[in-house]
């Protein structure tokens, strides 16, 4: 498991971005009500990072070219994005995130 | 079971025949499409493909699954000819004629070309996938690239031929590249990245000729200047493709002329993306050559469309009323631009500075007309968020 951060540190309504040396891809985070949610931080299309996007209920809103992501499923709702972005399991303990380590093992880098 | 035909399947027309899908029309649907290939996106065609990191399967707009759910019969490599609002049949290039009870014209536009000049084979136009693949085969070998119009497909076009390491020219009618968009403070800072990346701006004159064979040598400027180049890319704009309208009682103006609903003046004719020249809530005319446009304008047609094919009034519905809004990726800068600023409309920065990144509006008597940013994307989304609410009260 990887510690992330402290479910303090993420606001409602916004786009957390966790970008660190030790994490094979920048991540982002939501909080929507009690629950942690955690998607990759790229946008599926091209290079926009998602934490610079837009939060409306369960949707990220990409800054660029406004695909939606749902962060439960990781599904776009509209072009140009056509694939999903992926999405990982959080756990809290004790009031920190953590995320599986194989679940952000970096993939193909996505174009 | 009514016939529903698309013309033209570039992103309008795809999108058109998705929505008239999802809104339930359960009849026959007919996508006819001048080009042979399946239908593509065409804004990498200036971007990642000219570069190579894109090849035409990483911009196709449908894939198995999704033309599998459209069910839709598709005539590729097909144009459309005529139509007749009286029989309601379409007269299609290859002789057929189809009867269709709703038409949906989404045949967006093409690149103007210079007149008067000679066909040489290193001059190219940049709107289809064939464009790009003659362009980007004549940049893989080394030369001088001079490129006519400093707009969104000129800049885009000089960006990608400087990384792939040629000496480039932009040719601009203007003192400055998109002046008349933009106004100067911002068309100074478009200015300044082609510069600071190594490429030349000629403006003020205009193109008189091309000299050359069978290829290029140089372009002929109206200061009398001669500009040698070896690939010449003329990015002067693109003009709606509606000549197949005439005589159809479908009205045109620079474009097919509809209302908020995305009508024409025919019954059960609508018309969305670049060919469209709407009218806006507020009685002015748009016709916005920009992607989200494209995207967005065929729910609202598909919308109407059943609707009158239902017998019922369009006008219930949701008009089409959308914040324009185009991107622009020039060197390695993101450009965004919300809403249609006038070039003498005041410049105000917001954030950041016009030597790096930044957020600008545009005003004019105090109200916001317009949002520039480079290189900002989150503070871009949170100002557009704003103008779009004012823009649609407007
Ligand atoms: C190189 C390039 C880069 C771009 N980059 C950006 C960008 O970065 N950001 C942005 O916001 N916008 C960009 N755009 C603009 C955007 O791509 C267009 O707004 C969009 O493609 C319009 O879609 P459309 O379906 O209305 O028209 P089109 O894409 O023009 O599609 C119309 C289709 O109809 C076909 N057709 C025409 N006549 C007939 C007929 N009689 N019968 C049958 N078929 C017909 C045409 O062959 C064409 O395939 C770019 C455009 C180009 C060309």
């Amino acid at each position: 498991m990887i510690q992330l951060c402290s479910v303090e540190e993420l606001t409602p309504g916004t786009v957390t971005r966790i970008a660190r040396p030790d994490l094979p891809a920048p991540l982002a985070l939501v909080k929507v009500g009690d629950r942690v949610f955690c998607i990759d931080d790229t946008c599926s299309h091209e290079t926009a990072s998602l934490s610079d996007g837009w939060l409306d209920g369960h949707e990220v809103e990409c800054p660029l070219h406004e695909s939606r992501f749902d962060v439960r499923t990781g599904r776009p709702d509209c072009p140009p994005a056509r694939r999903s972005i992926r999405t990982h399991a959080v756990q809290l303990v004790d009031g920190i995130v953590y995320v599986e380590e194989s679940s952000v093992a970096a993939e193909e880098p996505a174009r | 079971m009514s016939t529903i035909a698309v013309v033209g399947v570039g992103l309008a027309g795809v999108r058109a025949g998705e929505a008239l899908r999802a809104q339930g029309h359960d009849g026959r649907l007919v996508m006819i499409g001048e080009e042979a290939v399946e239908p593509y996106d065409r804004p990498p065609l200036s971007k990642q493909v000219l570069l190579g990191t894109y090849e035409a399967c990483d911009i196709a707009l449908t894939d198995t699954a999704s033309r599998a759910e459209l069910d839709a019969e598709w005539l590729l490599g097909t144009r459309a000819t005529a139509f007749d609002p009286v029989t309601r049949h379409l007269t299609l290039s290859d002789g057929q004629s189809l009867h269709a009870e709703g038409v949906v014209i989404a045949t967006g536009a093409r690149a103007r070309t210079l007149s008067g000049v000679p066909e040489l084979d290193s001059v190219h136009t940049l709107r289809t996938l064939d464009d790009a693949r003659r362009l980007r085969d004549d940049l893989s070998r080394p030369g001088r690239v001079a490129v006519v119009g400093g707009g969104f497909i000129g800049a885009e076009v000089a960006s990608a031929a400087r990384a792939l390491g040629h000496e480039v020219t932009i040719v601009e009618f203007e003192q400055m590249p998109l002046l008349r968009q933009l106004g100067s403070a911002a068309a100074g800072v478009l200015r300044r990245l082609h510069t600071d990346h190594g490429v030349a701006l000629v403006t003020g004159v205009s193109v008189t000729g091309l000299v050359g064979r069978d290829r290029v040598q140089a372009v002929s400027l109206s200061d009398g200047r001669s500009l040698p180049a070896d690939v010449v890319v003329v990015g002067i704009g693109a003009v709606p493709n509606t000549e197949w309208l005439a005589g159809s009682g479908v009205a045109l103006d620079n474009g097919v002329l509809t209302d908020e609903w995305c009508r024409t003046t025919v019954p059960g004719v609508v018309a969305a993306g670049d060919v469209a020249a709407y009218r806006c809530r507020g009685g002015r005319r748009l016709r916005i050559e920009h992607w989200t446009n494209a995207r967005d304008m065929p729910a609202t047609a598909a919308r109407s469309l059943l609707a009158t094919l239902r017998g019922e009034d369009p006008v219930e519905q949701p008009a089409h009323d959308p914040l324009p809004y185009v991107w622009s990726d020039q060197y390695d800068s993101h450009l965004q631009i919300a809403g249609r600023p006038d070039a003498d409309d005041a410049l105000e920065l917001v954030s950041g500075s016009f030597d790096s990144g930044f957020v600008a509006v545009y005003r004019r008597d105090g109200a916001v007309t317009g949002v520039l940013a480079v290189d900002s994307p989150k503070e871009f989304g949170r100002l557009r968020r704003e103008l779009r609410g004012t823009w649609a009260t407007r």
